[in-house]
């Protein structure tokens, strides 16, 4: 690549990127923050490519630019209702307390203490090569050629096995949020769309392709860039569209079906890893069955991540709107 | 080499497009005319992109998957225009935002009623 | 080739700026939502532009971004809906608007 060219497209990419980060921060609407949130993922999307880390551009295109837009854009919409209902409901209610500028002053230490220590941090770290010839040089034994999932499956294999347990966790966090006289219902708001709309007509056309892309994913993530996260991440938006576009309702969170798909991931992995404890170490994983077994804990993987990303950006099980105590129960709990 | 020159044709038209768009979202009146400009770019612009491309493509898969994407964009593109406009017409809260659904008109309307 | 790609990506980048500017000053939030969608399709542009200046697979990102592009259109369609769940295309809304807006004017005719 000519160099001029490059450092100027840089260039501007580092300034849309900041520009784009102040003005999330700056601009007063507070869904003109979401907008700028979701083009500030394609810009750093963009960014990753041009650090050539294809694996990371991939989970920033699918997660910055896409779920978690349609997360916060719902996040925006329901705190607003929720806003609205307490203005006309009860104007003389509980109102929440105006912040003292000693709280702010102290949030702001705080943040900047924070901030200063991760700079310090970084500048003082020593110079190093990185882990790139390290796992260049134990490649052939880790079953695959995608030197980012050998990080991920078998060289880290612990980091990846932890984070998708926290991935639960936080799902568990939120359906803890939800009113005990809601608990088994529905997660969300009950979608709908009109029939044979543009919505359900759309609802039905993406997933095909949706599917193939997110499967695809995966599958290419042993060899080339792609793997079980970027994969979940696109079939999650594909089962959210499908919700979304009234075809299919969410699954219970009683659902049996449902839990299963949830841990599927972290039980397949903490399986093998057992497996290898009686062979000798935790999560080792033998040359010779290296790369099934990595499919086989990437197919799990799949599966719950997908499941439990689309849960999130539902939200906890709810009846009606969800906004308060005296919407009338439609539906029965179980 | 011709190919090259076609490619550069085709990226140029794109290109310009592209600029059409941004320069239509800037400057058109409301927000009608700026959907117009916003589905020039997303159809045409991006189209010719991708068949500019399509002759540096190495083999049949990148070709394939250039195919698809400009197949998903304009099948995004004509959904969000069909929903986004239906929604600015019919909804004065797309004025403001999903702040604003508890201010449509038709409440205002029915409060009135009951006054009355 | 690859330098007149890189630099075919940076005037496509380059053109997005205008976008932003429509996101920051609206007015509408159907404006931003659009200027918001202008820029997903630039950066599909953007990323099949680099791909090819430098390295193919780089499309899997381009494909990923086309697939989610209109996302968060209909989040946003949804959560102006009525309910914060619905869609604008079920009820007949057009007729609706315009007669409650009849019914208005006749009400404040009235008072």
């Amino acid at each position: 690549m000519s160099g001029l060219a490059a450092t100027g497209f840089d260039l501007m990419l580092c300034a849309l990127i900041l520009g784009a980060a102040l003005a999330a921060i700056a601009v007063r609407d507070l869904f003109g923050a979401v907008v700028f949130f979701i083009v500030y993922g394609v810009f750093v999307a963009l960014a990753w490519l041009r650090l050539e880390a294809i694996d990371v551009a991939l989970t920033e295109a699918a997660l910055g630019a896409g779920l978690t837009g349609v997360l916060m854009i719902g996040a925006v919409s329901r705190l607003e209702r929720l806003t609205s209902r307490d203005q006309d409901q009860d104007a003389a209610g509980p109102q929440s307390p105006p912040t003292s500028s000693a709280a702010r002053i102290a949030t702001m230490v705080g943040a900047a203490g924070i901030g200063g220590g991760l700079a310090w941090g970084f500048i003082t770290l020593p110079p190093s090569a990185g882990l790139q010839l390290a796992v260049a040089e134990n490649l052939a034994a880790s079953g695959v050629e995608n030197p980012v999932t050998a990080v991920l499956l078998n060289f880290r294999g612990w980091d990846t096995l932890l984070e998708s347990i926290v991935l639960l966790a936080a799902l568990i966090a939120l359906w803890s949020l939800a009113r005990d006289q809601d608990w088994g219902r529905r997660p969300g708001l009950r979608q709908h769309a009109r029939p044979g709309g543009v919505m359900a007509t759309f609802g039905r056309l993406l997933p095909p392709f949706g599917f193939l892309l997110g499967v695809y994913l995966v599958w290419t993530g042993s060899a080339q860039p792609g793997g079980a996260f970027q994969g979940g991440t696109v079939l999650a938006a594909v089962w959210l569209l499908v919700m979304m576009a009234g075809l299919k309702a969410a699954p219970r969170v009683s659902s049996t079906r449902l839990r299963w798909a949830l841990i599927a991931g972290p039980l397949l992995f903490i399986g093998v890893g057992l497996a290898g404890a009686v062979a000798g170490t935790f999560l080792g994983l033998p040359t010779a069955y290296a790369k099934p077994l990595i499919l086989t804990i990437e197919a799990g993987l799949t599966l719950s991540i997908a499941a439990t990303l689309a849960l999130l950006v539902l939200g906890a099980p709810m009846a009606g709107d969800g906004l308060g105590p005296d919407q009338p129960d439609k539906e029965p709990a179980r | 080499m011709l190919v090259d020159g076609i490619t550069c044709a085709l990226i140029g038209a794109g290109l310009l497009f592209f600029w059409a768009g941004t320069a239509g979202i800037i400057r058109f009146p409301d927000t009608h005319s700026r959907l117009h400009a916003l589905t020039k770019a997303d159809n045409v612009g991006l189209g010719l992109l991708i068949v500019g491309l399509a002759l540096q493509a190495p083999d049949w898969l990148t070709l394939g998957k250039l195919a698809m994407v400009w197949a998903l964009t304009l099948v995004a593109a004509g959904t969000t225009a069909q929903l986004v406009a239906r929604a600015a017409i019919t909804k004065p809260a797309a004025r403001r935002g999903p702040a604003s659904t508890a201010a449509i008109p038709g409440d205002t309307v029915r409060s009135k009623d009951r006054a009355s | 080739m690859s330098a007149l790609l890189t630099s075919a990506a940076g005037v496509l980048l380059l053109s997005l700026g205008g976008a932003m500017w429509r996101i920051w000053r609206g007015p509408d939030a159907a404006d931003r939502m659009m200027a918001a969608q202008l820029v997903g399709t630039g950066g599909v542009g953007t990323v099949l532009l680099l791909a090819g200046a430098t390295d193919w697979r780089m499309i899997d990102v381009a494909l990923v971004l086309a697939l989610l592009a209109a996302f968060a259109a209909i989040a946003f369609v949804k959560a102006i809906s009525l309910d914060g769940s619905g869609d604008p295309e079920e009820s007949d809304d057009v007729a609706e608007i315009v007669a409650v807006k009849a019914t208005g004017a006749r009400a404040a005719d009235a008072g």
